[in-house]
């Protein structure tokens, strides 16, 4: 990915990882970074991988299928907007990533749950959060 | 010097500060002709981080030995010099990175410190974090929030002994279980105090201690490791860097866990005592529930822990360490009063630091010990 003008000077791509990220995202794609080196992907997106600090990635789409590694739920009052889950989710990949899991109340959310990625767009960002897996996607919050 | 590089010169749209440093990272370690994974002293520093060391280490997938992050602007690259050049000599560490990297020109400014890919669940941060280790914890290992709470209860009795201890009302397991619920499962008295406060330590070399106005206490180990910035990043939330951190710190001292007399343990919130008392070697994986819960903590208890009343009960101003140390050398100078540990000889002083991110483990002793 990294063309080298100097021995010493490393150019980048054109699109910065994290840009690239938002890209797929945005186009319905959930795709993460695999190294040809180590040959694993990696989250979060980088200029090199966490594992090998090789150069040599490659964006590949994931299954979007993970599950609820940790889970909590923060409490706010019902005026602010009321109580929401925020879990750590273990992509079946191997990665894991902040997320929230949607569709289901935040105390239902559990350890263990296998939880399927939605693509959604908040606020201009595009975000992953996760449904679980056996639910209707489009479902209410 | 063996191997340097350079990364997105002039400008970058779009790239963060921490990709550029990755790139400039990569060339380094192509000239030197060296695998990342023989990095193990990491010197850096940035207008971006208020955790520069830890934001970076995570960015690399670096765990250093030695972190250094010291910032006095502009010079900071050439300070740190010295640092690597003393921990390499001193063999603290094999390989020592000095790195930086800034988008100052092309980059939009995201608050301090701010992990990029967290920020957009709305975690409450520190407490999120904690409360997600701590619901692992007691996923894997049934730990209860009974046993959390007796973290609290051991730290507020110890307080009780203590007339600077700024909570000293008494406190049960029950009022622990009742207090508002935070993140789950961590309720407010899960949690630090937040009070003002300010600590200072001097030291010198052991000739002239031995000669000074109190009873001098030695330093006889100390270490440090870290695993990343962001939570989500945690290798294993069940297990912290105080697992290297500590057996790098007794092995340096010589001692074992159990000629340790007195222990300060960074209580922020009481799931970290139960991990600490683990990963020091003090308990097996899973069992630090099981201690808590025995009393062993506590006034009279076989393995007296935060015998000031900790960041739970006695002071934490944002940053508790430097009052770990504190308590630490006053123990052992037999100069703690009703909160004494009879016949103290060595103390184990254990700091966290970001979002379990960060471990520092130290180990004192009295002349006697030496």
């Amino acid at each position: 990915m990294t063309i080298p003008i100097d021995s010493i000077l490393s150019t980048p791509p054109l699109s910065s990882p994290g840009d690239t990220f938002q890209k797929f995202i945005k186009a319905g794609e959930f795709r993460l970074q695999f190294c040809n080196t180590c040959r694993k992907p990696f989250f979060y997106p980088r200029t090199l991988c966490p594992q090998c600090g090789g150069g040599d990635l490659e964006w590949c789409r994931v299954s979007g299928e993970g599950t609820v590694y940790s889970t909590t739920t923060v409490r706010q009052k019902p005026e602010r907007g009321g109580d929401y889950n925020v879990s750590i989710i273990e992509l079946a990949e191997g990665p894991r990533m902040m997320s929230a899991v949607r569709s289901v109340a935040p105390d239902q959310v559990a350890i263990g749950l296998q939880v399927t990625a939605m693509l959604i767009e908040e606020e201009g960002v595009h975000k992953v959060y996760f449904r679980p897996s056996g639910a209707i996607a489009g479902a209410a919050t | 010097m063996i191997g340097v590089g350079l990364g997105g010169l002039g400008n970058a749209p779009g790239y963060s500060h921490l990709d550029l440093l990755g790139l400039a990272v990569q060339a380094a370690l192509g000239d030197a002709g060296i695998s990342l994974k023989e990095v193990d002293g990491l010197f850096t520093a940035n207008m971006s981080n208020i955790l520069p060391t830890l934001a970076v280490g995570e960015y690399l997938g670096l765990q250093p030995k030695v972190a250094v992050g010291t910032n006095t602007g502009g010079n900071s690259f050439v300070d740190h010099l010295l640092w690597a050049a003393l921990a390499l000599q001193a063999g603290q560490c094999e390989v020592a990175l000095i790195c930086y990297g800034s988008n100052q020109r092309s980059g939009k400014t995201p608050p301090p410190d701010a992990p990029a890919y967290e920020a957009l669940y709305r975690p409450r941060e520190p407490i999120s974090s904690y409360a997600l280790a701590a619901a692992r914890h007691m996923h894997q290992y049934g730990t209860t929030r009974e046993q959390l709470a007796s973290v609290a209860v051991a730290a507020r009795a110890w307080a009780q002994l203590n007339p600077r201890a700024f909570a000293r009302d008494p406190l049960s397991i029950a009022d622990v279980l009742a207090s508002r619920m935070i993140c789950d499962p961590l309720s407010l008295l899960d949690c630090c105090l937040v009070t003002d406060g300010a600590g200072a330590v001097i030291l010198t070399r052991a000739d002239r201690a031995r000669h000074g106005k109190q009873p001098p206490v030695f330093l006889l180990g100390c270490a440090s490791a870290q695993t990343h910035r962001q939570i989500s990043q945690m290798p294993d939330l069940t297990v912290t860097a105080a697992a290297q951190s500590g057996p790098r710190a007794l092995a340096m001292a010589g001692v074992a866990a159990h000629e340790i007399d007195v222990l300060q343990l960074y209580d922020a919130f009481t799931i970290n005592v139960i991990l600490f008392l683990e990963d020091l070697g003090f308990c097996e994986k899973g069992e630090g529930g099981s201690l808590a819960a025995s009393g062993a903590l506590a006034p009279g208890g076989a393995l007296p822990t935060n015998t000031n009343g900790g960041g739970l009960s006695c002071v934490h101003p944002g940053m508790y360490g430097i009052f770990l140390l504190i308590e630490a050398v006053e123990q052992l100078r037999g100069a703690a009063g009703p909160r004494q540990v009879p016949g103290a000889e060595i103390a184990l002083a254990h700091g966290n630091g970001g979002l379990l991110s960060a471990q520092s483990t130290a180990i004192f002793g009295t002349a006697a010990a030496i």
